[in-house]
């Protein structure tokens, strides 16, 4: 306050603009606050906007989602796409939400065979005790050939369920990595 | 001058608030007719707007889990189920074996439900009675749990049924009495018509929870602070659409300049009286209602009082006028003698 | 669709606004009813019943667009004289063998086929889901048919339609959906008035129709429907799935599926395919007519694109590389076998199967029996902390300190986190664009896979082994970027989309691809998404900017087509049946096809095209053909192949039903895939005793306001909050007869579980009467389980495992169960519940439960099947 010039601040002042200005009853223009004037959608001040697809069921609505300081600060519907012209369900709504709640885990977790708590792991770690222990189910029920010699060149010791909330390129090198490891049993929602 | 209908009577509310060079007013209309109760608007709203969750209650009004519009809840979508012919369709239970209808009694059990949102009043448990006669079908007097539901004669009765679904939110009335009686000035009319609650401004005072004829205003506990919709203050200055209207997906929720949207409820009226849903009826859109008209205004497929809103809302400052003559002269001395305290002071 | 799909339900809101006639099919009133004009409550699991009698109204009134199906169905295809009909068997078709529960086709096949197709069983084909691979084109059948263009001939397609639904009749489906007959009628009339040159009509399903043990066969039902009455291939018409996850369709095209492979080309089988030639003639079938021909190409393609410079014509491209198939090895199967020590690690993958797949309880001892498991999620879901928080846990069949399977949980990169494609509802790609980084250890699954495959190439850098060959050999060099190296999407895309070898330019579409290993594709439907080097999937020209079918929006397959078999939407000489419906149609002045989208026919080939005697593949298409991936080029009223239990749909109860099928001595689908495993007991059904322990059906789906298993709901507060509890919905006369409160308690008990629920006593359900008596149906959403903001049991966990046989989905949609007031017993006492039904209901053990229960063949007694089927099958003289 004291830095505002005196006359600034009578200007300011409700009671004075009531008083001077064109709203008398003080319910209006003299009431605006400074917060209410200077605010502006969040939107319009974002660092980035990414052009984005809702992640929920398979319309496949258009999202936008704006970014400031590395974080999402919202994220809604696209008005330019002919499928869902704009608009969001509640889950698609909620999008925001999800990509930012509290109780989205960003660590690697893990459990120890027997044990009755989690523990914490290094992410490459894990990766690393992760191909050994597929190489080492997959050698330990690999299937060169069938009772009458044909081939078969895999193992039915691998199973794996997903995909139907992944992307297109994503399954793409599940699917060439789990088939040149010999591994059949991939299976994602399409199935149930 | 303030208009002679300032605070009551038909009135273009943001140039009579000083707004000198103020657009055409906006708001909503919320046409019920098309409504699916996604509930995006609910979602769309807390997101973009931070609004704190409203507690992990079960209601049993039918799908409605927030219950009614709160300091946390700025879109409440209203769930009604009644056992009565909806329009032109065919009885969706016509030739099945149903019994008589439960639509009341599980109004009346839903109703003893309180709902913790963290709000004052927030959503207390009801009163059996009047939630009952929400759900519009036969008159249900026993007590809620005095006999199962549904226990009927065994006749084929309940051959109707309709599912209602309604998002309400803060009418933004053309006469607000929640801006009217708020001593801080928190409580404003915005270049756009609307009115909205000054956060940085609120003292949390309380005033506009009972002036509001609505019900719709309450106040955030911890906080104190008295929270609404604010027709999403900030994206109407950005020149955006508030954010439930962006959401809703079957445009039940529309959002424009006032007047366009009047012309296009009576249009939507007349439609559906032609194809025989005679009881489609507007809500909240005349000017010359107890608070001036709505800024935002609803179809309806039944009597107001069956989605819970006052069916003649009336602007409880409609008698400061009165007041004023009284009062006016002394509040504008006093108001002048503090200027000039200020002003003396400073030299 | 209101509940599941709300933003798309906006355009049928549209077509309401313009006057169209919404009718809604459901076992409960649901928003979607609320919206449309008129609902009709249904039996669950009696759809086939329903469509049926609309059948049966279209050729009773001769109300089908008699132009349409002559020109384009196989109505006038004349079929063996060996085939017998469900008529004539009491519900089973001729060719079926008790010993392996399935069919041999060979009596189904169109007259004159029989000698080309060798006499074959379908029980491999069942084992491997073969009907998947339909997804893209017919089954194969050769080109000549016999056809009797006055539909008169006895045997053709259109008369042994008429005969077969003959009994489907209003008071038919009164008897078997509880859909009273005016309200059918009003379907049936509708239905029909809204189709033919100037109107058509579209039917929109979901998992309401896959999750059942003739799900197939649902579909199939809707589709005669909308043949018969000209709505294939045309604006506003058409036959919807509306998937229920973002890539759905594209997990099915790139497909993570044991069977598949991407394309829908199959997975080798051990014994049909031992050789490359034998695998790629099994799914070109030299001789039949249309695009599939050219799949040696889309083969060989594949197998470059995986193995690069190893894959030669030499080596048969490493064809010898691809595991083989033996049988069933589908999740549920996978699920049976880790409880049985089977099976030694799991992925799994944003799924959750503890809370969203069918009996849950199987799920969760399969996983404790594991050597490990690797959840990758963004969320801590049931499926990752069944050790520690499960109702196994609570009733001690699991125990913490015992279980030895070890758990990786890794965090995974949300939607924004990363770029890619997802494949919506409608076969469109759109690229999402990346806003930022992942947080902490969240990765892509490209990253994941990526960078594991990377670790295990280098573990096995040194091997000699031949077995690891096809992982050395492997085309695996992505360009990586960023501080977490995360590989190119676009580089995988690129990929995917195909390109030539020798120069890497990205193909334009499928038929640049090469048989001669000169082209790479990963997947040759995807052909063109980016074609000229152009990301075709990220194109977002503004829908307001440019036509209705917005083509320069996203990218769809095949070829950026939005409506497949568009070519029917012009008449036989390439007219638009009408000018309302006009979409794509000949230009005869500029000698080619065109219109509104891109036209599913050869650009220059004229209606009046007809093929060399001796054509095969593209060239045997006649210019009035419009089913280009059909053998025959013509839409299938009547499937001599392809379906595996039966030619034409047929009304059978659900595995598990409190009633005897009114229709035929056949209970239930008698190729349905069963698992004789002590996990899962299926509760008994007509003609099987004791089935009035379990009197009342339930089904299960979902809610606006939540996602499946509930991993990306319940634990999103804005979404928890709107439905925080699990409940269970019942009618005012359900609840008045077991004693319900609204508000109070209940829970449910069927021959695997017993789950608790808040009741919600609603007028949305409605008692039915189904054959004489009232049937209670129950509702139950089913995201709930142990984690996350809002908690509650699972619905899935009632369900035991059966499947259609013809894509090995399991029945979840309908089941039988109990409902009792209050509480549920907690710790060992649930256990004894179920123990005490399964012993009311007979259970036991050692209880095999009967696939044949017709006698039609003279049988005796139900119960002694194998005779009586054994019969049944001699009489259709088709015996495998």
């Amino acid at each position: 306050m004291f830095r505002l010039g005196l006359r600034t601040f009578i200007e300011g002042w409700p009671v004075y603009r009531q008083l001077t200005g064109t709203d008398p009853l003080g319910r209006g223009a003299a009431a605006q606050s400074a917060r209410s004037a200077g605010l502006t959608a969040r939107t319009e001040t974002a660092d980035s906007m990414a052009r984005s697809v809702c992640p929920y069921c398979a319309v496949g609505c258009g999202q936008r989602v704006f970014v400031s300081d590395g974080q999402v600060t919202q994220i809604e519907g696209d008005p330019d796409s002919p499928i869902s012209r704009g608009r969001l369900c509640p889950k698609g709504s909620a999008s925001k939400s999800l990509v930012t709640s509290p109780l989205r885990q960003t660590k690697v977790r893990y459990r120890r065979p027997y044990s009755t708590e989690w523990e914490d792991l290094e992410l490459d770690v894990a990766l690393d005790m992760i191909a050994d222990r597929v190489l080492a189910a997959r050698d330990e029920t690999w299937e060169d050939v069938d009772d009458a010699g044909r081939p078969l060149n895999r193992t039915l010791g691998i199973s794996s369920l997903g995909g139907a909330t992944l992307d297109n390129e994503e399954n793409y090198l599940i699917k060439k990595l789990f088939t040149a490891m010999g591994a059949l049993q991939i299976e994602n929602q399409a199935r149930i | 001058m303030p208009d002679a209908n300032s605070l009551y009577g038909p009135l273009d509310p943001a140039p009579d608030a000083g707004w000198v060079e103020a657009g055409p007013r906006v708001g909503f209309f919320t046409d019920t007719s098309v409504c699916i109760g996604c509930k995006a608007c609910e979602v769309a709203c807390k997101e973009w707007n931070d609004v704190p969750a409203s507690g992990f209650d079960l209601l049993g009004m039918s799908y409605d889990n927030t219950g009614a519009l709160t300091a946390n809840s700025w879109r409440h979508v209203a769930f009604i189920e009644q056992p009565r012919p909806a329009g032109h369709r065919t009885p969706p239970f016509d030739g099945n074996p149903t019994g008589a209808a439960v639509s009341p009694a599980t109004a009346a059990v839903a109703a003893g439900v309180g709902n913790d949102t963290g709000t004052d009043p927030g959503v207390p448990p009801g009163e059996p009675r009047a939630a009952a006669r929400m759900a519009a079908g036969p008159e249900f007097l026993g007590l809620p749990g005095a006999q199962p539901p549904g226990r009927g004669t065994g006749a084929e009765s309940r051959t109707d049924f309709r599912w209602l679904m309604m998002s309400d939110v803060c009418k933004h009335c053309t006469h607000a009495a929640c801006l009217d009686v708020c001593p801080t000035g928190s409580l404003f009319r915005t270049e756009f018509g609307t009115v909205v609650v000054q956060e940085d401004i609120c003292n949390g005072c309380g005033y506009c929870i009972s002036a509001c004829p609505y019900g719709v205003i309450d106040q955030r506990k911890g906080d104190g602070r008295a929270w609404k919709c604010t027709l999403c203050y900030d994206r109407l200055g950005a020149g955006m659409t508030p954010a439930c209207a962006q959401a809703c997906p079957t445009e039940s929720i529309q959002f424009g300049p006032l007047d366009e949207l009047r012309e296009r409820a009576a249009q939507r009226v007349t439609t559906l009286h032609e194809r025989g849903v005679p009881e489609a009826r507007l809500y909240g859109h005349d000017p010359t209602d107890g608070v001036g008209g709505d800024g935002a205004f609803f179809l309806l497929l039944d009597e107001p009082e069956v989605f819970g809103l006052p069916p003649d809302p009336l602007v409880t400052t409609r008698d400061l006028p009165k007041m004023w003559k009284r009062a006016g002269l002394a509040a504008l001395a006093m108001a002048a003698a503090a200027v000039a305290a200020f002003v003396g002071g400073s030299s | 669709m209101a509940e599941a799909h709300p933003v798309g339900f906006q355009w049928v809101m549209e077509a309401k606004k313009r006057g169209a006639k919404v009718f809604h099919v459901d076992p409960r009133f649901t928003r979607t009813s609320a919206l449309a004009d008129t609902y009709l409550p249904i039996r669950a699991g009696t759809d086939i019943a329903l469509l049926g009698g609309v059948v049966r109204y279209i050729l009773d009134n001769e109300l089908d667009f008699r132009e349409y199906v002559l020109a384009y169905t196989n109505a006038a295809t004349i079929v063996s004289e060996q085939f017998a009909d469900t008529e004539d068997l009491d519900g089973l078709f001729s060719g079926y063998n008790p010993e392996t529960g399935s069919y041999d086709q060979t009596s189904w096949q169109y007259e004159g086929h029989g000698n080309h197709t060798r006499a074959r069983g379908t029980g491999k084909e069942r084992e491997t889901a073969a009907g998947l691979e339909h997804e893209s084109h017919g089954a194969p059948v050769a080109a000549e048919t016999h056809r009797d263009e006055t539909l008169r001939h006895p045997r053709c397609v259109y008369q042994i339609l008429k005969r077969h639904f003959a009994r489907y009749t209003p008071e038919m489906v009164e008897r078997v959906c509880g859909i009273p007959q005016e309200k059918f009628l009003e379907l049936a009339r509708a239905w029909t008035e809204n189709s033919g040159r100037e109107r058509t009509g579209v039917l929109v399903y979901s998992v309401g129709w896959t999750q059942h043990s003739v799900g197939v066969q649902y579909i199939r039902t809707g589709a005669i429907i909308q043949t018969l009455l000209g709505n294939i291939g045309r604006p506003g018409g058409g036959i919807l799935a509306l998937r229920g996850h973002a890539s759905i369709q594209g997990s099915t095209d790139i497909p993570t599926l044991f069977n598949l492979l991407p394309g829908y080309l199959p997975m080798p089988h051990h014994a049909e395919h031992p050789t490359f030639a034998r695998w790629v003639d099994s799914i070109r079938h030299p001789g039949q007519k249309g695009f599939w021909g050219n799949s040696r190409a889309f083969a060989v393609s594949l197998l470059k694109a995986y193995w690069g410079d190893a894959a030669t014509p030499e080596n048969d491209f490493c064809y010898g590389y691809l595991p083989r198939m033996t049988g069933d090895h589908g999740t549920y199967q996978q699920v049976l076998n880790m409880i049985d020590g089977h099976v030694k690690g799991y992925f799994l993958l944003g799924q959750n199967p503890a809370v969203g797949s069918a009996h849950g309880k199987a799920q969760r001892l399969g996983m404790a029996n594991l050597d490990w498991l690797v959840v990758r999620d963004l969320f801590m879901i049931e499926s990752a902390t069944f050790w520690k928080n499960s109702p196994e846990i609570a009733t001690g069949e699991i125990v913490p300190e015992e279980c030895r399977t070890e758990v990786f949980f890794l965090p995974a990169a949300s939607h924004v986190e990363k770029e890619g494609t997802f494949t919506q509802t409608q076969r469109l790609l759109q690229w999402r664009e990346k806003a930022l980084d992942p947080p902490g250890d969240c990765r892509s699954e490209l990253w994941f896979f990526y960078h594991l495959g990377r670790v295990l190439r280098e573990k096995l850098a040194a091997s000699t082994k031949p077995r690891d060959r096809a992982l050395l050999d492997l085309a695996w060099d992505y360009p990586t970027h960023g501080e977490y190296a995360e590989p190119s999407a676009e580089a995988v895309l690129k990929e995917i989309n195909g390109y030539e070898v020798a120069t890497g330019r990205p193909l334009g579409g499928f038929a640049e691809a090469k048989d001669d290993g000169s082209t790479a594709i990963g997947c040759w439907i995807y052909s063109g998404v980016y074609a000229d080097g152009v990301n075709q999937a990220a194109r977002r020209k503004p829908g307001h900017e440019q036509s209705w079918v917005a083509p320069e929006w996203g990218w769809a397959w095949p070829a950026n087509r939005r409506t497949l078999y568009n070519r029917a939407s012009a008449d036989p000489q390439g007219r638009p049946w009408s000018e309302r419906k006009k979409y794509v149609w000949w230009d005869a002045e500029k000698g080619e096809w065109t219109g509104y989208d891109v036209p599913d026919f050869e650009k220059t080939k004229p209606p009046t095209f007809r093929p060399a005697d001796d054509a095969s593949g593209p060239e045997a298409l006649a210019g009035d053909d419009p089913f280009v991936m059909q053998g025959d080029g013509k839409a299938w009223l009547y499937a001599p192949r392809g379906v595996l239990d039966g030619p034409l749909p047929t009304h059978y109860e659900p595995a598990e039903s409190p009633m005897r099928n009114p229709m035929y001595g056949q209970q239930a689908n008698p190729t349905r895939k069963v698992y004789d495993h002590p996990v899962n007991r299926m509760n008994p059904s007509p003609p099987e005793e004791h089935s009035d322990v379990f009197p009342y059906v339930f089904t299960v789906s979902r809610l606006t306001e939540h996602h499946t298993a509930g991993g990306m709901s319940r634990t999103v507060r804005p979404l928890a909050e709107l439905q925080p509890e699990m409940f269970v919905e019942v009618s005012p006369e359900l609840a008045a007869q077991v004693g319900l409160a609204h508000l109070g308690w209940a829970h449910l008990v069927s021959g695997r579980a017993v789950i608790e629920a808040r009741v919600l006593v609603t007028d949305r359900l409605t008692p039915l009467r189904v054959d004489g008596r009232v049937i209670h149906q129950l509702w139950l959403p089913y995201h709930f389980g142990t984690e996350g903001l809002v908690t509650g049991d699972s619905a899935n966990d009632l369900f035991g495992i059966t499947l259609d046989p013809n894509v090995l989905i399991q029945e979840s949609k309908v089941g039988t169960c109990d409902v009792r007031p209050g509480r549920r017993p907690t710790g060992p006492a649930l256990l004894d519940l179920v123990a005490e039904y399964q012993r009311r209901a007979g259970m036991t053990a050692d209880r095999r439960v009967p696939i044949v229960t017709t006698d039609a063949a003279g049988g005796d007694a139900a119960g002694n099947t194998d005779e009586r089927s054994a019969e049944a099958a001699r009489d259709g003289g088709g015996d495998a």
